[in-house]
Parts: C-alpha cells; sequence; structure tokens
C-alpha cells in the first residue's frame, strides 16, 4: 500500500465502520408488554429486548420502597409505590443499547439501579470493536511502513 | 514537537514565584475539604443530595479525571489541601522561610516503604467498599477526615509529605497518569545543577523549603513524583527550573522497570472494567454483594476483584509475552510493557466517568443550594430535577474515549516493545481484548 494514502484509506475504512447502514431483516412492528419488578437495587429482567419500531408497554411493580424507571434517550419515566404498579407505553424507535434507570431516590445504591433496552442489534458496540480493530490494522500497518522506510546510513551509530 | 517553557512568561513564572495564589487556592480547597467532612457526617444520609458525595464522587472526580489528570498531570496536588495543616505543623509555619531546627520526629521514610505498594493497598482498600463509599455520606465523611489526620500523623512522625508520596490512595494513580500529561517540571541545564552547591531545591534555603515530594529536581526525569508544588522554582538560585509544554506521553517513552508501578496500571485498568460492570451493569447481584461489605456475597466479591487484578489481567498478560524471545528477565519485560497500559487505563477511566459522570451531574445545582439536605435554598437551585446530560453523545464519546486510549496504548506498546527488544504483537492484542471488554460493558 502506498504510504501516503495509508492514514487517507485508514480513515475512509473507519467511516465505512462508523457509518455505513448494516443489512437488517425487516420485522413488523409489534405490541410488546413487559412486567418489571423492581427491588433495592435492581430491575427484573433486568435486560429487554424489543425490535425497533415496537410499541412498548412497561409495568413497574414496586417490591419495597417507592422506585421509578427513566429510559435514557427517550425522556419518559414512571414510578410505582410499594407493591403497586405502574404502565408506561412508548414506541421504541431509537435503535440501539440504552439504559433504564431508578430516577426516584430509593437508597443509598440509588444510582446504580440501572437496567438495559436493546431495540434491535447492539450495532453502535459492534461499529466500535470494528474500529477498535482497524485502529490496531492501522497502528501496525503504519508503524510497518514506517520502518521499511526507514534508509540505512552506512555512517551513522544506530543505538 | 519540542518544549515550550511555559515559566517564560512573567505572569506564570511571577503566579509560581509567589506563595500567595497558591495559598489563595489551598485556602478554599482546604474550606471545601472541611466541609465535605462535616457534611458527610453531619447532612442529610441521602447520597444524591448531600455536598460530601456529589461535590466529591461526582464534581470533584469530574474535574480530576476528565480534565486535571489528563492534561494537568499531578496539578490536583498542586493544590490539593489534604498535607496542608501537616505540612504547616511540619513546618511551624505557613509562609515564612524555614527555621534551621527540624520540628517534631523529621524521620526518614524506611526503606522498605518508599514505592507506591502501600498507595496500591490504599487505593484497593477504598475500591473494595467503593460502593458503600461512592454512596454513604458518613462514610465518605470518616474516609476524608481519615485521610487528613493520616497526612498530619505521618507529617508529625516523617520529613515532608510522607502521606502524598506513600500512602495517598489518590496520589499513587495521578502520578502514574501523570506521565501521559502534556506539562511537566524540569531542570533547565543539568549542568548547572551538577555545579550547585547545597542544593536548594531538595535541601531548601532562606527562600524556601526543600523538596516536600522528596525528589531531587536536578534527576527528574518522570512526572510520577513530581507533586507540582512549586517550591523548586522558588528556592532554585540559577532559575534553572521550568514548567514546560510537552507532548503528551512524553514520559513513557522510557518504559519503567519498577514492579509496584506496573501493578498500579493493573490495578487501574482492572478496577475501571469492575467498576463499569458492576455500578453501570444491569446485574443486581453483583450490585448487591459489592455493597453488602462483610457479607459472604461482599467476601467473595472481593476475592474475586483481587484475583482478576492480580491473577487473572497479568497472568494473561505474561502468557502473551512468554514466547517473546528476549535477553531480559521476564519481570523487566513484564514491568516494561505494561507501561503500555497507562495510557488505556486512563482512557477507561475517563470513558467510565463520562457515563457516572454525565447522569448524575445534574445533583451539583441542588446540592449546591442545600448541601446538608436541609431544606435550603441558598442559590434558588435547590429543586432542580434530576436529568442525564448529553445521553445522545455519551455512547459516540465513549468510543472515541476508548478507541483513542487503544491507538494511544499501541503506539506506547511499540516504543516499550523496542525498549526491550520483543515484539508488540501480544501487547497490543491484549490491549484490544481489554478495549473490547470494556466496550461490551459501557455501550
Amino acid at each position: 500500500m502506498n504510504t501516503r494514502f495509508s492514514p487517507l484509506l485508514l480513515v475512509m475504512a473507519g467511516l465505512v465502520v462508523a457509518v455505513v447502514p448494516l443489512p437488517v431483516p425487516p420485522i413488523a412492528p409489534q405490541a410488546r408488554t413487559f412486567r418489571i419488578y423492581a427491588e433495592q437495587y435492581a430491575y427484573s429482567p433486568s435486560q429487554v429486548h424489543v425490535n425497533p419500531g415496537d410499541t412498548v408497554t412497561i409495568q413497574l411493580v414496586s417490591a419495597d420502597v417507592v422506585h421509578g424507571l427513566y429510559v435514557d434517550g427517550y425522556d419518559v419515566s414512571i414510578e410505582a409505590d410499594p407493591g403497586q404498579s405502574s404502565t408506561l407505553t412508548f414506541i421504541a424507535d431509537k435503535p440501539g443499547s440504552l439504559r433504564f434507570r431508578c430516577n426516584v431516590t430509593c437508597g443509598a445504591m440509588h444510582p446504580f439501579m440501572i437496567g438495559r433496552l436493546i431495540v434491535g442489534t447492539n450495532s453502535w458496540l459492534y461499529r466500535s470493536i470494528g474500529l477498535a480493530f482497524l485502529a490496531i490494522v492501522g497502528v501496525l500497518l503504519l508503524s510497518s511502513q514506517g520502518n521499511r522506510n526507514k534508509v540505512y546510513e552506512p555512517n551513522r551509530t544506530y543505538p | 514537537m519540542n518544549r515550550i517553557e511555559l515559566t517564560r512568561n512573567r505572569f506564570i513564572k511571577g503566579a509560581c514565584k509567589s506563595r500567595y495564589p497558591q495559598l489563595s487556592v489551598f485556602i478554599v480547597m482546604l474550606a471545601g475539604y472541611i466541609f465535605a467532612i462535616f457534611a458527610g457526617l453531619l447532612g442529610t444520609p441521602v447520597g444524591s443530595h448531600n455536598f460530601s458525595i456529589v461535590f466529591v464522587w461526582i464534581a470533584w472526580w469530574a474535574i480530576l479525571i476528565l480534565l486535571a489528570v489528563p492534561f494537568f498531570g499531578r496539578g490536583w496536588c498542586a493544590v490539593c489541601p489534604i498535607p496542608l495543616p501537616g505540612e504547616w505543623l511540619q513546618r511551624g509555619a505557613i509562609l515564612t522561610p524555614p527555621d534551621e531546627r527540624p520540628r517534631w520526629l523529621n524521620l526518614r521514610v524506611p526503606k522498605i516503604f518508599r514505592n507506591i505498594w502501600l498507595q496500591n493497598i490504599s487505593f484497593l482498600l477504598l475500591v473494595l467498599f467503593s460502593s458503600v463509599l461512592l454512596t454513604t455520606p458518613n462514610i465518605t465523611g470518616i474516609v476524608l477526615a481519615v485521610m487528613l489526620f493520616a497526612a498530619i500523623g505521618l507529617s508529625m512522625i516523617f520529613e515532608r509529605r510522607a502521606f502524598c508520596r506513600y500512602l495517598c490512595p489518590v496520589g499513587g494513580f495521578i502520578g502514574l497518569y501523570s506521565q501521559t500529561a502534556p506539562i511537566e517540571l524540569r531542570i533547565k541545564d543539568k549542568q548547572v545543577c551538577v555545579k550547585c552547591e547545597g542544593k536548594p531545591c531538595y535541601n531548601g534555603s532562606s527562600a524556601g523549603y526543600g523538596c516536600p515530594w522528596d525528589v531531587f529536581p536536578g534527576g527528574l526525569s518522570r512526572n510520577t513524583y513530581c507533586g507540582l508544588c512549586m517550591e523548586c522554582i522558588r528556592t532554585c538560585p540559577h532559575d534553572n527550573i521550568a514548567i514546560n509544554l510537552r507532548p503528551f506521553s512524553a514520559d513513557l517513552v522510557k518504559p519503567s522497570t519498577r514492579m509496584d508501578e506496573a501493578f498500579k496500571a493493573f490495578i487501574m485498568l482492572g478496577s475501571a472494567m469492575i467498576y463499569a460492570g458492576i455500578l453501570l451493569g444491569p446485574w443486581g447481584m453483583l450490585k448487591d454483594a459489592a455493597y453488602r461489605v462483610g457479607s459472604s456475597a461482599w467476601f467473595i466479591y472481593a476475592m474475586i476483584f483481587l484475583a482478576i487484578i492480580f491473577v487473572v489481567l497479568p497472568g494473561f498478560f505474561i502468557l502473551g509475552n512468554l514466547n517473546t524471545r528476549s535477553v531480559l528477565p521476564l519481570k523487566h519485560r513484564f514491568a516494561s510493557l505494561s507501561t503500555a497500559l497507562i495510557p488505556l487505563g486512563l482512557m477507561f477511566w475517563v470513558a467510565f466517568s463520562l457515563s457516572f459522570v454525565l447522569t448524575n451531574a445534574s445533583y451539583i445545582l441542588a446540592a449546591l443550594s442545600d448541601p446538608l439536605g436541609l431544606g435550603w435554598n441558598l442559590f434558588g437551585t435547590a429543586n432542580v430535577t434530576w436529568q442525564p446530560l448529553l445521553t445522545a453523545m455519551l455512547a459516540p464519546a465513549q468510543t472515541l474515549a476508548l478507541v483513542g486510549g487503544l491507538i494511544w496504548s499501541a503506539c506506547t506498546a511499540q516504543k516499550a516493545a523496542n525498549e526491550v527488544e520483543v515484539s508488540s504483537i501480544p501487547v497490543i492484542v491484549y490491549c484490544f481484548i481489554a478495549t473490547s471488554i470494556m466496550l461490551w460493558l459501557l455501550l
């Protein structure tokens, strides 16, 4: 590979990995309901998978104290009193892995009461790993080219 | 890129030489620190509404790991209030030049402790109890007070800043990561130091104190143990000490061969990964085990934590480098090559902290108006509701930090591998696997 064009090609490959849409089989949106139990300091189930476009209904049931459920990125939330349930409905139109978390102070570990909502595939994770792989390939490639381009100078003292 | 001497600027030079700018920052920091102790002990037990938790573990941590360490290295140590009361007592003065009479015991720290193993242990102790420490105001208050009194106690027994140099749990990792920072304190001309009589930068003079960090500036080649306290700039009679702007990670070109520093790199890398899993992950059972200090689940958690840091991570690192041909002993290669983990670890902490800080930053405004959680509304912001910030930017920013850290580490690995004359590929593959795991935990 030409040394001058290597960085450019690597950047272009990086852009391809980062932004080119992945082939996703079309799945018809459907209505999905999840009953999520909240108890200090965890949700059960703690991970929820839906397809893009699904109408998601979450029934939050609190087992001990008042808990909340806030979905990052969607900016929607509900609260549930102890032993009671609350319902939240939204359309999952933002693909990727998002966190949902308790938004009512429920005890010491409240800031870390977190669950995951995965809409479709977590393509950003795969893209990021792809970028990481490309990055180390790039470092190795550029350094090997750098070594090859070093001109041997007979009068120079090498360490 | 060569160095740019910042102290050529008269304003910067004056600010470094005069004690008053630093003292004014010190006083504000010390007041804040003491207030954090009282807030922790006397304020509301609700962590997210208590000054001690919100300002120490969200605001200070954000400034430290996202700004101070990456860009200013030990810049935080230059204004840290923890050693001040002990140092003032040790010197018997706040601003006046030192007298000849040594105060208190003024002993030299025993040689066995002149490394960062104690800092590694103190950091691990904080980390193992961190689920309680980060969320319980009175525990934070007690730990802050213990650190203050430990610094005072050590100043009464040992010379200089023994606490900062050998025990501070934060100072250890700041020192490690300060090697990556684009700022350094160095001498200008080595010959001037060789000929200098009395070495006032180390021994002190009427112009100021001998290096509180027990470092001879004339021999400084890395940032690790220089606390940027500026004493040597004040005491050098030849104006031979400068603050320089330099390329990032300039200190990592010559890798360290010290095992305490090598293990510090593993401790920091492993802790960031475990924190990401436990604190930001969806696994309630792990959070429960980390929080219930003293329970059997916590002991299992602690054992697994230590095993990951001292066995699993270094074990795979050594396995990757066993087959490399080198005349150097494995211990030497292990320590040198672990230098590559320093930028990676720093960026792991940046990526972890972005998530933690952006989610909880909105607590800062509320705690500012009601620092003790007593219903005050000093600045009209007590009722600001919790709201995560910049959630759309978080994942790209974390990817940028982690992939950037991987590139940085791969370049560092190549330099370290050249030094010990082995292949860098096993270290780069190791860094790639660690980065992929961190990406999986965070994204």
